[in-house]
């Protein structure tokens, strides 16, 4: 459990992502088994406890301090894990040797009853010191918060042992904690699990930014890119799974797509929002937003926001592997298999049929359909392959909206930036003269910008708020964006998908900058 | 039943003593002040007459420009129309002072800021018996014990090991931290030099005046990046994440105060490496103090006063807080 404890003590101080890597991965050579198994699924999240709960932690704490202090350090801490921890009466500090193995304490959590919770809990924090009783409390009530996706565990692991992630994720989720297979693997003691039977995530596709780049048509096949999340449905026949792009499993967010997918297979598409706005159409992507991030849905939200999956490609007919053939060849397969599912639910992404390049250049600028992102270019010879390789998928997003906006707040960034004021804040005027906030960019300048752009908010700061400050409202900023919507979370009513700077107007007063009517015009 | 406040007024901005004309770190410009020592929330500057310790009053000399004031040695008194005020080591940083107010049959402590455990830059705290106990609180909740000061400190050199081409920026109050923690470092034989931020020197020169031996430091500005990787740069706390920080070879971020116990706290600092290393008493310190000064009142007067005072009555103590204002803001742990 100490190793366990310094680990998590670790990674809260640390915040770039290689430094965590190595943490967790040296923390995955040097533990036994089943011990890094269980971490490695705290870490991500798939260890659960149901019958420990917060409130179990509570009353064991209420039983060994007094409320009133517990109640003011409570108050004074903020977190109620963190004050058990330091508040519990030591026993064990200074002659601490006795540790107890995770292996342990998870088999003790997972057939403790309810009502026992609380005995258990202090019967172990008894024989802990500060840093262990808070790993534990994590540990327990689930909700460890140290940053770690299932896409980082998987690369952890594959960064322990040597091996390639996309190999590692392709079994990932065909075991279950501990991963006691998984290690043998990595260890090279045994060969790679099979995951068969089980619906498992593989890894997605990747496309490259066109850029300059410019390509034949007689190569590559041209559809749009949707403005949704990018899934991938697996279905055995016995069991549908959808999983986002870094693997997690989102099938409980949206049910009603793993209810109506009946067909065995493994397809990628993108979920999508049907919007009244669009005659029943996909809305945009601030419409998706609602429904992201719940564990639960009510039958409300499933009949406001309506979900769809609009199907790009197939990796599995059926049983068989098809992701070695050819794109062209796999689309037709895509053809055949969409119309066996509910027209409701699923539909196919068209082909754009353009004469040459430069009309389908044409057709891109001339979309303006608030689902769509940009158009993409599969080479017709490509395999379905993980990740991104250079030359057989791009996207070419649409040109991104541009606004001159006004600088109003600044905030330091993290990590290397953590001296600089490096994420801005910046509005538009109303018809009053006011400025109203209309987003936040951290990116798009080069380094030597970064470094005029903090002496500015240095020389111009009007006011400090904790580690925000108001800067005199003289710069104007151009910001690149790829849309706006209407929000009713910010003061203009607007909020911008992928704000970044694109130049600084030096030269231009801030008087002249936008209108927040002007973007109102611009919602898609 | 004790008298005492007849004779001692506590103002939010400071304790008066009535018999002699007298406040007892008054945050205000007053004509008779006694100075527990020499931050700021205790010190300032602008009073007609100080007494003081000759240390504190040397702390005030270089930070006010003015060193006018009456010496009192650990242990010595003067008499201030008929009250006996003596001097005692309270532990807490270099020239602190408990003060003892001894008038009309009774016997007064006053800790000022205080700790009970080991620290090289400063004699240790002396239990005074007394009927009333004027106690700090600033880390005044049962969650507050700190950790042995070597394990913290061995975080440093665990840090410098394990990044070679690094240095490892440590944040500390720049009047008692900063020396403690270099001391520390010297205790358990780090002998390389230690590299100053400009706020830290004269003070780090005015603690060598007073006989506390801190070795080989060496300011930032005379030193090029590449010398101190592998080393320990010190700043005051408000430079870590400043612009001045940009000269040192990609340092990693260390902060030592007692507020680094609470992970939330160290997380706002940006704090890399948080160092638990105090000059206030701990929970433990400040219940085990009281028992064993065993008052028959004791007042609290400046931190988390409420669970100090509730402790006190579970535990049978007559207790009460002061409200007092203007504290915690130069040192704050």
């Amino acid at each position: 459990m100490r190793a366990l404890a310094t680990l998590i003590d670790r990674l809260i101080y640390t915040r770039s992502r290689n430094a965590k890597i190595d943490l967790i991965a040296n923390y995955l050579r040097d533990t036994p088994d089943p011990d890094r198994g269980w971490a490695l699924a705290a870490l991500t999240g798939d260890l659960d406890f149901p019958t420990v709960k917060a409130s179990a932690v509570r009353t064991a704490a209420t039983e060994r301090v007094d409320p009133v202090l517990f109640k003011l350090s409570r108050n004074f801490v903020g977190d109620t894990a963190e004050t058990v921890a330091l508040i519990w009466p030591d026993h064990m500090r200074e002659d601490a040797t006795e540790d107890i193995r995770l292996n342990t304490v998870v088999a003790e959590l997972q057939e403790v009853t309810r009502k026992d919770a609380p005995r258990l809990l202090a019967s172990m924090m008894d024989r802990m010191d500060a840093n262990s009783r808070y790993a534990l409390i994590k540990l327990a009530t689930g909700g460890m918060r140290v940053g770690v996706s299932a896409r980082l565990a998987k690369t952890c692991f594959a960064h322990a042992f040597g091996l390639d992630v996309n190999d590692v994720e392709e079994v990932w989720h065909a075991l279950a904690p501990p991963y006691t297979e998984l290690f043998a693997w990595g260890e090279g003691k045994s060969g790679r699990p099979d995951p068969s039977d089980i619906p498992f995530f593989r890894p997605f596709m990747l496309a490259h930014p066109l850029e300059e780049t410019r390509i034949d048509l007689k190569d590559y096949a041209a559809e749009w890119k949707w403005d949704g999340i990018r899934i991938q449905i697996v279905g055995t026949g016995t069991d549908v799974r959808l999983y986002s792009r870094g693997g997690d499993d989102i099938t409980g967010s949206f049910p009603e797509i793993a209810e109506n997918f009946d067909q065995i297979g493994v397809v990628d598409g993108e979920l999508l929002v049907r919007g009244d706005a669009q005659g029943g159409e996909a809305a945009s992507f601030n419409a998706l937003q609602q429904r992201l991030g719940r564990k639960k849905v009510s039958a409300k939200m499933r009949e406001d926001y309506p979900a769809f999956v609009r199907l790009y490609d197939i990796l599995f007919d059926g049983e068989e592997d098809i992701r070695a053939q050819p794109w062209s060849k796999r689309r037709i397969q895509l053809e055949r298999f969409v119309p066996k599912l509910k027209t409701s639910h699923f539909d196919i992404s068209a082909l754009l049929e353009a004469r040459d390049f430069g009309h389908l250049e044409e057709i891109r600028s001339g979309a303006r359909d608030a689902a769509i992102e940009g158009v993409m270019l599969k080479r017709r010879d490509s395999p379905y392959i993980a990740g991104r390789k250079a030359g057989l998928w791009y996207k070419w997003k649409r040109d991104p909206l541009n606004a001159d906006c006004v600088m109003m707040y600044a905030q330091r960034g993290s990590g290397k930036r953590s001296s600089f004021y490096s994420d801005y804040t910046f509005g538009c005027w109303t018809e009053d003269g006011e400025l109203y906030p209309v987003g936040k960019a951290y990116s798009g300048f080069t380094d030597e910008e970064l470094k005029w752009l903090d002496r500015f908010v240095r020389q111009n700061t009007i006011n400090r708020f904790g580690p925000v400050r108001e800067v005199e409202k003289t710069l104007v900023l151009e910001v690149a964006f790829d849309s706006v919507h209407e929000s009713k979370r910010h003061k203009s009513g607007l909020a911008m998908r992928f704000p970044r700077i694109s130049r600084i107007r030096k030269d231009k007063p801030a008087e002249e900058a936008d209108h927040v009517t002007t973007l109102k015009n611009m919602i898609s | 039943m004790t008298n005492a406040s007849t004779w001692i007024e506590p103002h939010p901005h400071g304790i008066y003593i009535k018999p002699a004309d007298a406040w007892i770190d008054p945050s205000r410009p007053v004509e008779r002040a006694l100075v527990t020592h020499g931050h700021a929330d205790h010190a300032r500057g602008g009073h007609g007459q100080v007494w003081a310790t000759p240390e504190t009053l040397a702390i005030m000399g270089l930070r006010y420009g003015t060193a006018d004031g009456a010496p009192v040695r650990y242990g010595d008194g003067v008499d201030l129309n008929g009250v006996q005020v003596s001097y005692h080591p309270a532990g807490h940083v270099l020239g602190s002072a408990q003060i003892l107010l001894e008038y009309a049959g009774e016997r007064v402590v006053v800790t000022g800021d205080y700790k009970r455990r080991h620290d090289p830059t400063c004699p240790a705290f002396e239990p005074l018996t007394c009927d009333i106990f004027i106690t700090e609180a600033t880390f005044g909740l049962p969650v507050f014990r700190h950790p042995p000061t070597a394990e913290e400190i061995g975080k440093l050199f665990t840090a410098l090991e394990e990044n070679p081409e690094r240095c490892v920026l440590v944040g500390a109050y720049a009047l008692g931290k900063a020396q403690r923690v270099i001391a520390e470092l010297r205790q358990l034989g780090h002998n390389a030099p230690v590299y100053l931020h400009g706020a830290l020197e004269k003070m780090c020169a005015l603690y060598g005046q007073h006989g506390v031996e801190l070795g080989d430091l060496r300011p930032v500005m005379d030193a090029d990046k590449d010398e101190m990787r592998g080393q320990i740069v010190l700043a005051p706390p408000s430079a870590l994440n400043d612009r001045w920080s940009r000269r040192l070879p990609d340092p990693i971020t260390a902060m030592a105060s007692g507020w680094m116990l609470v992970r939330q706290r160290a997380r706002q600092r940006n704090v890399e490496i948080p160092l638990v290393i105090s000059d206030h008493a701990d929970w433990t310190e400040l219940t085990d103090t009281i028992t064993e000064v065993d008052p028959e009142e004791t007042w609290v007067t400046h931190g988390r006063e409420d669970a100090l005072v509730h402790w006190c009555e579970l535990n049978q103590r007559k207790a009460r807080a002061l409200e007092m204002v203007g504290r915690e803001d130069e040192d704050d742990g």
